[in-house]
């Protein structure tokens, strides 16, 4: 069992991203996105991150903000239709942009917290996403080798922590982050609630809060 | 009525009951409206949703509820919330009974491409490549042309969004099934002759001795 742990402020959590440093950041469309810890990395100017995440959000919202306050050198994400700057920024060599089929990434951030090589997948066959990617054939159908993803840091939303850091999800804020608690080295949280350790049953915990590494504090 | 509310008319069409269905961004939202009665469809947005319904009332949003287009929407009761690895699941594993896509072309082998155009837009592929990869049935819902500018072209000048060909093209001029033999054409609009379709149609289309309007 987790021991209790400190929460942080929403700018400690921030300290702990390094520049430099690969960050999956829950959320769609900044739906289950840490906003106050994105807020965080804005103002403390954070530089050259590589963000895996469904989406950039758009220029005001979500991992959009990280966009265009500069402090991202690549994304990995599925679309990035909702905001302009990072398709401006990638026209202007600013910013790398993989794009990833939405089930894929799921499924390779996934793979990369169960500790599995990769999976195979028939999104993607015969289009350009299968660029350089082993085929496999199996029963007769074609399946594109997909390698895992892991993270450095994963910063995520979710509705409630208790003192240990157990963590639920609230309906279609949950998305990408449970895959993610799963996926990187550092894992911290930005929780809606804070409750008392027995307020979320067992069978409710979505996230056991052994495997997350820091709790941000709830909003004041 | 409009060119939108026909083809959404039409599309609903192909809703059948119990059934999981999804509908992308934009055109095929609208089909939800035109639900035969006493159908039950479960609607999924891939965000994570099965079972929404329309917006909440003003002020009584939640911020963790949207559709995948961001806008807020409510839970139906019996509505089912989940991870985006278990929504491509729905959609990858054989669950998903169809899906309404938009498109920016389709080809004579029935491909689509809906998710870029080189040098001018890049939106990137969201869930639209698993969607037509691992949906049951595949129904593109569009225009049928752009700006005088044909969409149903005899070889995609877009990146494919799939190998896999499509089941069924709805347009406000036409519905038109893809086959091994090359595209179909099916029913018309109302009040659209044959010749206006093939006028606006760039890919080779078999037109069977009859083909009947649209009833909606």
């Amino acid at each position: 069992m987790s021991t209790q742990r400190k929460a942080l402020t929403p700018e400690q959590a921030a300290a702990l991203v390094p520049d430099g440093a690969t960050v999956m950041i829950g959320g769609f469309l900044g739906v289950g996105s840490p906003r106050r810890v994105i807020d965080a990395l804005v103002a403390r100017g954070a530089k050259g991150l590589t963000v895996i995440g469904n989406d950039t959000g758009r220029p005001e919202l979500g991992i959009g903000k990280l966009v265009v306050a500069g402090c991202v050198s690549k994304v990995i994400v599925s679309h990035i239709g909702t905001n302009p700057v990072t398709q401006q920024k990638m026209m202007a060599g600013e910013i790398a942009v993989e794009l990833v089929p939405q089930g894929t990434l799921a499924e390779r951030i996934r793979a990369g917290g169960a500790g599995l090589g990769g999976i195979l997948t028939p999104t993607g066959v015969g289009t350009t996403v299968a660029e350089g990617k082993q085929v496999l054939t199996v029963d007769g159908r074609d399946y594109l080798l997909e390698k895992p993803l892991r993270a450095d840091v994963a910063l995520l939303h979710c509705y409630e922590a208790d003192y240990y850091a157990n963590l639920t999800y609230r309906l279609t804020a949950q998305n990408f982050n449970p895959l993610m608690a799963m996926a990187a080295d550092t894992v911290i949280a930005e929780p809606d609630e804070v409750v008392p350790i027995g307020v979320i049953p067992p069978d409710h915990v979505r996230t056991p809060g052994i495997l997350v590494t820091h709790l941000v504090e709830r909003p004041h | 009525m409009d060119a939108k509310e026909i083809i959404a008319r039409r599309v609903a069409q192909e809703l059948r009951d119990r059934t999981l269905v999804n509908l992308g961004i934009g055109l095929p939202t609208l089909v939800a409206r035109y639900v035969p009665e006493g159908m039950l469809v479960a609607f999924q947005s891939e965000n994570g949703i099965i079972g929404f319904g329309a917006r909440p009332p003003e002020g009584m949003e939640d911020p963790n509820l949207t559709d995948a287009g961001g806008g807020f929407i409510s839970a139906l009761p019996g509505a089912f919330a989940f991870d985006s690895a278990t929504s491509f699941a729905l959609i990858r594993g054989g669950h998903m009974d169809m899906t309404v896509l938009g498109g920016l072309q389709v080809d004579a082998r029935g491909r689509l491409a809906n998710w870029m155009v080189p040098g001018k837009m890049v939106a990137g592929m969201g869930g639209a490549m698993d969607l037509v990869a691992g949906a049951r049935r595949v129904v593109v819902a569009m225009q049928h042309a752009a700006k005088g500018e044909a969409k149903i072209v005899p070889e995609l000048t877009l990146p494919p969004t799939s190998a896999r060909p499509v089941s069924l093209v709805v347009t406000d001029l036409a519905v038109i099934e893809p086959t091994p033999q090359g595209l179909v054409l099916r029913e018309r609009a109302p009040g659209v002759a044959v010749e206006e379709i093939l006028a606006a149609t760039t890919a080779p289309l078999t037109v069977p001795d009859t083909v009947p309007e649209m009833s909606l």
